[in-house]
């Protein structure tokens, strides 16, 4: 392989390349071509058996090894069983599935049906949030053309086989991406998550046998049976096989998506994909795996990444948002940035999740406000590790985990929030003083007008003060002072 | 559409699609003639793609140009949208980012016209599933 070229396009094999409107662009391209050997020359445990050999593991996040949920799905008998795909992508800053999903949505129409045929399924579901409305209109449009050619429906390819697809639209609740809240939500219950097992390998939807995978985990189907799991298992690391999307977001120069093979580091993928940090600013950490993952720091740069790797430098794969933060993002804003869409996607049902998020989240605003002293940083660590231990789902589980990365990995910023009650990224407002230095100040009362507390006086053409007693850092002064007279410290 | 009854139907209906658009998706593959594809995902469309595929149709309609042009889903160049892609006769195709329409009549002038170099190439910088 070119040692240059980092990017390797699988999943994004299609987009961008065919109109996913057009199913005849997509045919072109191989579509439907893997499911019409499947369901025409392999017996179900054969396929089963290539999916497992393929390596490939949940890219939802878990990681858990797709073929064998699959062989789990197929050895519970049942009357009816149901292949699901998540759809319900909710981590803040990434789009990759909405990107597949838009671009080629045959990929993921033909991979249920693979898994369908595999696991002894007749319906299929996607459950994807309204708030993807072209991403909906795009896979109602590929599910109507897929049916047309006979490609969905009865008797599919006169094999005797028959499969079909129905929507099902969840409300962008986060909490519904696990897979028993979402069965639940597509239920028409409440989204909440139940105790796992029973799997819903065993009882998924409506209490029978369903197999539930994500966008991009489905999207990677054919191509193993294209190019065989042989192939396959050679791109990646050792127990991460294949390529991972990442939708690369924050102070990065190429905001966008990114497709590598597993075991590529974060360097090669901030630096050399991602042309590097805005504005020539100091790298500072990188967010992976959402809020239920962490922030990694300059040591981890040169860490492959893969499911294990990412776990044991304190974060994980998760779907794939990478947020690259620089020298000016405050670590504890950041960890408090993440609580607060915890708490707020907190479903309510167990109490670790939804009392325990919301003291996280009200410890940190208090760092950050000035006011936390050393044992709220006992406080911040202990109670994250019950809440990790004890709390019912995924979500829970791992929400405080930015907390604790941020711990680990920026103990030093959390020191000086509490100890120096100074931020030293500059974010937390409640740590800074304004200060209006004299001889640049030429009393003009710019300031002291715009103050809506009154905090500032001085006479005309004399330099100003700032009552730091009544003062209440909202930085209008700083604005709209011509003189760069006002500072914070 | 015509219900395709074998998996030799969908093998044959994949060699004729392929022969009829293959030309214009293979994203490394020259076409015959001038084929336009543009981004229009979600971002795509935010940053005013519709307008972009809208003037290149007019535009080439009204200047003689026989080109096709088509949409596409995201090229995951968010930081440069709209991205479009321009794929001359006999050469590889170029996606050039954020592109407006001043920069797609720019596009339409000098490259599909005259093959003139015009800035805004984003470089192939990935490898397909065909390559290894």
């Amino acid at each position: 392989m070119d040692k240059k070229i980092k990017q390797l396009r699988l999943v994004l094999r299609n987009c961008g390349f065919i109109d996913p409107e057009n199913i005849d662009e997509a045919i072109a391209r191989d579509a439907y071509l893997s499911m019409g050997k499947v369901i025409t020359e392999m017996h179900p445990a054969e396929a089963i058996k290539i999916v497992k050999e393929s390596g490939l593991r949940g890219r939802g996040g878990g990681g858990f090894p797709t073929g064998l949920k699959w062989e789990f799905a197929c050895n519970n008998k049942a009357d009816r069983k149901y292949v699901v795909c998540n759809a319900d992508e909710g981590d803040p800053g990434a789009f990759m599935d909405r990107s597949v999903l838009e671009g080629d949505p045959h990929s993921v129409i033909e991979a249920m049906a693979i898994c369908a045929y595999c696991i002894g399924a007749g319906e299929g579901l996607i459950y994807i949030r309204a708030e993807y409305p072209l991403a909906i209109k795009r896979l109602k449009t590929a599910i109507a053309q897929a049916r047309e050619y006979g490609l969905l429906g009865k008797n599919i390819l006169g094999t005797g086989f028959s499969f079909d697809i129905e929507l099902r639209y969840g409300a962008g609740a986060f909490v519904c991406g696990e897979e028993t809240a979402l069965i639940h939500s597509m239920e028409g219950l409440r989204g909440e998550p139940t105790v796992k097992p029973p799997f819903p390998a065993e009882s998924g939807y409506h209490g029978k046998p369903t197999n539930v995978n994500n966008v991009e985990t489905l999207a990677c189907i054919p191509v193993i049976f294209s190019k065989g799991a042989d192939w396959f298992s050679k791109i990646g690391t050792e127990r991460s096989k294949g390529t991972k999307v990442f939708a690369l977001a924050g102070k990065v120069n190429n905001v966008g998506l990114v497709e590598v093979p597993m075991g590529t580091s974060l360097r090669e993928v901030i630096f050399e994909i991602g042309g590097g940090i805005n504005n020539d600013r100091k790298f500072k950490a990188v967010q992976t795996g959402g809020p239920s993952g962490g922030c990694l720091t300059e040591e981890h740069l040169d860490t492959p990444i893969d499911f294990d790797n990412l776990i044991e430098a304190g974060s994980m794969m998760g779907s794939g948002g990478m947020i690259v933060m620089d020298e000016d993002d405050c670590m504890v804003s950041v960890a408090k940035f993440y609580l607060d869409f915890t708490v707020e996607e907190s479903c309510g049902k167990c109490a670790p999740c939804r009392i325990g998020n919301k003291r996280l989240y009200e410890l940190l605003d208090h760092i950050c406000k000035g006011k936390g002293d050393m044992a709220d940083l006992d406080r911040l660590r202990n109670m994250s590790e019950v809440i990790k231990d004890t709390a019912l789902c995924g979500l829970g589980q791992t929400s405080p985990n930015p907390v604790l990365s941020t711990l680990d990995n920026f103990y030093d910023e959390y020191l000086a929030h509490v100890m120096d009650k100074k931020c030293p990224a500059g974010q937390c407002r409640g740590l800074m003083e304004f200060f209006i230095i004299e001889e640049n100040c030429v009393g003009c009362t710019a300031c002291a007008r715009v103050c809506p507390v009154n905090a500032i006086a001085g006479e005309r053409k004399e330099p100003h003060k700032i009552n730091k007693g009544i003062c209440i850092k909202c930085g209008a002064c700083m604005e709209k002072c011509k003189f760069d007279a006002i500072i914070i410290q | 559409m015509k219900r395709l009854e074998s998996y030799d139907d969908l093998r044959k209906l994949r060699n004729e699609t392929r022969e009829k658009i293959s030309s214009y998706s293979d994203p490394k593959n020259a076409a015959n003639r001038v084929i336009i594809r543009v981004g229009m995902g979600t971002s795509g469309i935010a940053s005013g793609a519709t307008q972009v595929l809208e003037f290149f149709r007019e535009a080439l309609r009204k200047r003689n140009i026989d080109a096709e042009v088509l949409m596409s889903g995201d090229m995951g160049y968010s930081y440069a949208e709209p991205t479009v892609q321009v794929t001359r006769p006999g050469t590889p195709p170029l996606v050039f980012g954020d592109v407006d329409t001043h920069r797609a009549d720019e596009i339409i002038e000098k490259y599909i016209r005259q093959g003139e170099p015009v800035d805004g190439v984003i470089p192939v910088d990935y490898l397909t599933i065909e390559e290894i």
